[in-house]
């Protein structure tokens, strides 16, 4: 299978390069923290209010694995234009290589790097106070994976289509702010009023945060939880297919 | 110096009979024992394009940046692709390479057909793209590596290669280094590295010495020639410089508007110009007037023009003309105190041909 083999080629390479460079991924990492030490603490006070369900780390850090999923893949566009500036990306373009996989093997890169800042900060939020099953965990990681996947896959997308960054960062930040604000990543849709929960039904990820606080608070019955998985991955599919044509379509 | 495992051997004849291959002589013809003739070397086809259009849509416009190109590139050439920036190389250089669809037309570019078997193409093809191929933090040999086994090179084998290739084009210790921390001249070497990794028996160079200074442009030129000589590649590049493509080419293809305009070795383009152009400069303007007459009986001589006590006409052959001219003069007791023959650019014969200078 040349798709894999090739992916894993571009992997690798994309990967090797990540590390040399491991600041971006500690900066990457620097926001989530950020909220946790300097937002985390206001919320044990709120999680007194009705709404709550669980602890304030128990809400607090499912909002921010999937905010990190979100914006680390949205942002990873940037790094596609400058490597199709710098002429890479048309020489991998010129190869035998399945073209597919140029996009699929920068996306898996992403995903590992997501997935790692994902690790560290469930590290924090265990400093700080977070009591959730080792299995809690784990689903965690994987819905934030999924995410990063998905969110990856249309940055870069966008970026390889755009070729600008100039027209990449209106779209993310446009892409970015309805999502964050009516997914109660931060504080739960419940405390809303009627019509901003209603808005928020529309939003997939307020249920990908919803099935992740379930899963944190050991609830596995609540069908959120499979409805947010579901959503997540159908988020995947979608964004492998507009990362897949977007590639084909560079030759057209 | 160079691996030459597995170019085609219809390739190998094409320059086997007047070029030497490198100190190992694992090169030599085949058949030796009679010179290779014209319609041997025709055999092989690298490039053959018929009515290959590319056409943008922009704002409900469609704008034809190829208007139907036909191009023939045969084994072993280096052909060079000359016309001002816009002119549509760099879309023809794209389709050719697989990264850009034609709107239409057809072309078999070594030995598969463009359309129906694009991977066998890039199989067989190199690219080296103005734009660069490597990553300024990446390591020269993670790149070389890494781009070689998309072709499925193993990673001893790309190795291997790679350090050869990088001896060859005078870049034997950057293997460690990253490829920012490089000269322009040697990252534009490194490309070319890159692009002949699996050893293709054609390369595409897409404006290969832009933003170099002149030493490297005449090194990487070298290099270039090399490519074809020690290895038996055959070189498609574009360029805007008419230095580059004199200097280079076996053949120019010139591009104006979407459309070829002429095609032909560099000398048999420049006589395409209305010829050499004699100056004379003599003592005064009455000596001028005289010459002028003498000059003009000259085997296809146009009308000289004067001015004060110069002269200046065109004629086909001016290295055949000017002794002749001379001994008029001296004949006639007229005594030319200066006096230049100017063969033709091709800067004069895009000029000629489009009617508008390369430099625009």
């Amino acid at each position: 299978m040349t798709f894999f083999r090739d992916t894993w080629i571009i992997f690798l390479r994309a990967m090797r390069l990540s590390l040399r460079q491991p600041m971006w991924v500690l900066i990457g990492l620097l926001q989530p923290i950020l909220y946790l030490t300097l937002f985390g603490p206001l919320l044990q006070n709120i999680a007194a209010t009705s709404g709550f369900q669980g602890d304030a780390w128990q809400v607090f850090v499912p909002g921010l694995l999937v905010q990190l999923g979100i914006f680390g893949g949205l942002f990873v566009g940037f790094g596609i234009i400058a490597e199709w500036r710098s002429g890479v990306i048309d020489r991998q373009l010129v190869t035998p290589a399945a073209r597919t996989a140029i996009i699929t093997g920068r996306t898996l890169r992403d995903v590992v790097v997501i997935t790692v800042q994902a690790i560290v900060l469930c590290g924090c939020a265990y400093l700080m106070g977070l009591r959730v099953p080792l299995g809690a965990f784990l689903i965690g990681l994987i819905l934030v994976a999924l995410l990063g996947a998905a969110f990856s896959f249309i940055s870069n997308a966008i970026g390889i289509a755009t070729k600008s960054e100039d027209a990449l960062a209106p779209m993310v930040n446009t892409l970015a702010l309805p999502i964050l604000l009516l997914s109660g990543i931060l504080l739960p849709m419940s405390i809303a009023p009627q019509w901003l929960q209603i808005a928020s039904n529309f939003n997939p990820f307020k249920h990908i945060v919803e099935a992740l606080r379930a899963v944190f608070r050991s609830d596995f019955s609540d069908p959120i939880v499979w409805i947010g998985t579901l959503l997540a991955i159908v988020l995947v599919v979608l964004g492998a297919w507009v990362g897949a044509n977007t590639l084909k379509a560079q030759t057209r | 110096m160079f691996e030459h495992g597995d170019v085609d051997a219809a390739q190998l004849t094409v320059r086997g009979a007047q070029t030497t291959y490198g100190a190992a002589g694992a090169f030599r013809p085949v058949r030796s024992g009679r010179n290779w003739r014209h319609e041997d070397i025709m055999a092989a086809t690298m490039i053959e394009a018929h009515g290959l259009k590319r056409t943008y849509k922009a704002r409900g416009k469609s704008i034809e940046a190829v208007r139907g190109i036909d191009l023939k590139v045969d084994a072993g050439e280096i052909v060079g692709f000359l016309g001002p920036n816009g002119a549509g190389k760099t879309t023809t250089l794209k389709m050719l390479c697989t990264l850009l669809t034609p709107t239409g037309g057809s072309a078999t570019v070594a030995g598969s057909d463009l359309r129906k078997d694009s991977v066998g193409v890039r199989r067989r093809i190199g690219y080296v793209s103005q734009a660069g191929s490597t990553s300024g933090e990446a390591v020269v040999g993670d790149e070389i590596i890494s781009h070689a086994r998309l072709y499925g090179i193993d990673r001893a084998t790309s190795t291997k290669r790679g350090q050869e290739l990088l001896t060859a084009l005078d870049l034997s210790d950057v293997w460690s280094r990253t490829c920012g921390s490089l000269s322009g001249g040697q990252r534009r070497r490194l490309d070319i590295v890159m692009g002949l990794i699996h050893q293709p028996s054609l390369v595409f160079l897409d404006e290969p010495s832009t933003g170099l200074d002149p030493q490297s442009r005449a090194n990487l030129w070298t290099h270039i020639r090399k490519l074809r000589d020690e290895l038996g590649t055959t070189v498609f590049l574009t360029t805007h410089y008419m230095d580059e493509a004199d200097s280079l080419s076996d053949r120019i293809l010139i591009i104006d508007n979407g459309t070829i305009v002429a095609e032909g070795t560099p000398a048999e383009l420049k006589k395409r110009v209305s010829g050499d152009a004699i100056t004379l400069v003599l003592r005064h303007e009455e000596d001028a007037k005289r010459a002028a007459d003498i000059a003009a009986r000259l085997d296809g001589a146009d009308k000289p023009g004067i001015e004060a006590n110069r002269v200046w006409l065109h004629v086909p052959d001016g290295g055949r003309a000017l002794p002749v001219l001379l001994a008029d003069l001296t004949k006639a007791g007229i005594d030319a105190i200066g006096v230049d023959v100017n063969r033709p650019t091709l800067d004069d014969v895009f000029l000629t041909l489009t009617g508008k200078s390369l430099r625009d």
